[in-house]
């Protein structure tokens, strides 16, 4: 659809352009904010893959998300004081390293979600929606047990991380890191979408038995899906943690992925820039009504109502319309 | 004698206290549209599904060109060469008219499914799905959502998809179901057509469509096979009319 084209383009067209008034007005936490929209638009990407593409409804996908963020902490955690990581007999020397960070950080939660996947995906519906929560119920309670990086407390990391030939300190350099890899994972997602898989993944959503009749398995493509968004939402985690220069549990928290299903469904479900929409909606509100009243979320839920009773296409739905209504 | 494409043998099936199957054996052999026919509840759909893989039978087989396939799922005998439609239209409404036919095309060429090249540029794909799709009369409707078609062309895109396989053999489940004499026509004439191709096992109600296609007719009462044979047997055969074709037949 070429209108979604022009508001996808308006959308992160937008968000450059606050950057851009916050940079010379002088004024970095609005770049801060505008960071935090980026990073949980990627994460949303990443659950956009599973849910919009897969019809996968996971309220577990915080998981993934405070994998990377521990993976960024501990890593981090160990260069900071110099003690290495030891596994049994393997010694891992901890990194500053971005991209080392980030590429522990999508391999692991890679892992836990092809582990999740292999149970989770032998139910469906509801059922799956259980058990996802439960397993970042699981891990919630693992990282809140766990003294070694901080239990409940959570863990901080007094520097940044560093990426090569970028001062990351700088709060426009780190945006234009965030943005960049959002860039990244929305033309991943962009192309996925009319790829061969992509394509059998969506027909298995509408019609499982159309996917089997033509011999390709449902299961096993969901289970692929699941992965790749779970690397995505892992990726986003490191860097949130790096944006806070803090992990704590409340990254494994449900509410987290409670609001990543929030962003998506606010944006507009498989709609491509759906989750950045739905992101800075979110943050937009939070900080506009959270300054007004600590119950923002009253507000948060009554939009949600309207945007689920009346525009089930999202926010990027109603945009589509109004625009072909001009035609 | 030929192997035949697929085969049952003893086929049976229980629901609690129905007998869906009983003792079913049937073949469907080269070059033959052999049709399934019997009154609602006597066990057609069930059997479809033991042919195609959804459901397990208690005990008996199902033969694939001679292989026994009966612990095999849906998938694995789609890419052994069934092509089936359904009862109801399973087709990807979302999707386009040509993304559902190159959904079969790449399910039978059994390659990788790629991330990034967009299914549409896998030209050798792409035309076999063209070609499907100008087979039963739809590749002017090709960037038409399937959602927007209507039931008869629904109709014949499930049979479009199948065709993409290039299967060893079609299983049709009520492919004229819901449609008007025209459409009826429009299918009968298909099918004639595509006999040439790979044989067809065919469920229908629709009567005079089964006695002017079907080389054989099996016909199944209360899970069972009461009679097989040619088409003017059946017509003759005493036990049929009084279960099933009425003495007007």
């Amino acid at each position: 659809m070429m209108r979604e084209r022009y508001i996808n383009a308006a959308l992160l067209g937008g968000l450059l352009l606050v950057v851009f008034w916050a940079y010379t007005g002088d004024e970095p936490f609005t770049i801060t904010l505008a960071t935090r929209v980026a990073i949980l638009a990627l994460a949303g990407v990443g659950l956009n893959i599973a849910l919009g593409q897969g019809g996968l409804v996971s309220l577990g996908h915080a998981v993934f998300f405070g994998i990377g963020g521990y993976a960024m902490g501990i890593l981090a955690s160990h260069a900071q004081s110099y003690q290495p990581l030891t596994l049994g007999p393997l010694v891992i020397e901890g990194t500053k390293s971005m991209p080392l960070i980030w590429l522990t950080a999508m391999v692991a939660s890679g892992i836990a979600a092809l582990l999740i996947g292999l149970v989770s995906l032998r139910t469906g519906g509801v059922y799956f929606i259980m058990i996802t929560l439960a397993f970042g119920q699981m891990f919630y309670y693992f990282a809140i047990s766990w003294p070694a990086y901080g239990g409940e407390d959570g863990l901080s990391i007094y520097v940044r991380n560093g990426f090569p030939g970028l001062n990351t300190l700088d709060p426009i350099q780190f945006f234009g890191l965030c943005f960049a890899l959002l860039l990244a994972a929305l033309a991943f997602h962009a192309a996925f979408k009319h790829a061969p898989f992509g394509l059998a993944l969506n027909a298995a959503r509408q019609s499982p038995d159309r996917a089997q009749a033509v011999g390709l398995d449902p299961t096993r493509l969901r289970l692929i899906a699941f992965v790749i968004s779970g690397v995505i939402t892992g990726l986003a985690g490191a860097l949130f943690a790096d944006l806070n220069r803090f992990v704590s549990p409340t990254m494994f928290s449900w509410q987290l992925s409670g609001e990543l299903l929030i962003f998506i469904i606010l944006g507009g479900t498989g709609r491509l820039c759906g989750p950045v929409a739905g992101a800075a909606m979110f943050i937009a509100l939070e900080h506009w009504l959270g300054g007004l009243s600590e119950y923002w979320h009253i507000y948060l839920g009554a939009l949600l109502l309207g945007v689920v009773l009346f525009a089930p296409g999202g926010l990027i739905g109603i945009a589509t319309r109004r625009e072909a209504a001009h035609d | 004698m030929t192997e035949p494409v697929i085969e049952t043998r003893a086929l049976c099936k229980r629901f609690g206290a129905l007998e869906a199957s009983r003792d079913i054996s049937l073949d469907l052999r080269v070059g033959e549209i052999h049709a399934v026919i019997g009154p609602n509840g006597a066990g057609k759909s069930t059997l479809i599904s033991q042919i195609c893989g959804g459901l397990q039978p208690d005990s008996g087989e199902v033969r694939l060109m001679g292989r026994d396939v009966t612990g095999w799922d849906v998938a694995a005998r789609a890419r052994a060469g069934i092509g089936r439609t359904f009862q109801v239209s399973a087709l990807a409404m979302e999707d386009t008219v040509l993304q559902n036919a190159l959904l079969g095309a790449f399910g039978a060429s059994g390659r990788r499914l790629g991330l990034f090249r967009p299914a549409l540029r896998y030209r050798d794909l792409r035309s076999r799905a063209l070609a499907a799709l100008d087979r039963v009369g739809l590749a002017g409707q090709a960037a038409a959502p399937a959602a927007e078609l209507s039931h008869g062309e629904r109709r014949r895109l499930e049979i479009a998809i199948a065709l993409t396989l290039a299967p060893r053999a079609f299983v049709l489940d009520e492919p004229m179901a819901g449609l008007g004499s025209e459409g009826t026509k429009e299918i009968t004439n298909l099918l004639n057509e595509l006999r040439s191709e790979a044989p067809i096992l065919l469920v229908e109600h629709d009567m005079d469509a089964v006695f002017a296609l079907a080389d054989r007719i099996s016909v199944l009462v209360y899970g069972q096979v009461i009679a097989t044979g040619a088409v003017e047997e059946i017509r003759a055969n005493a036990e049929v009319r009084a279960a099933y074709l009425g003495d007007s037949a």
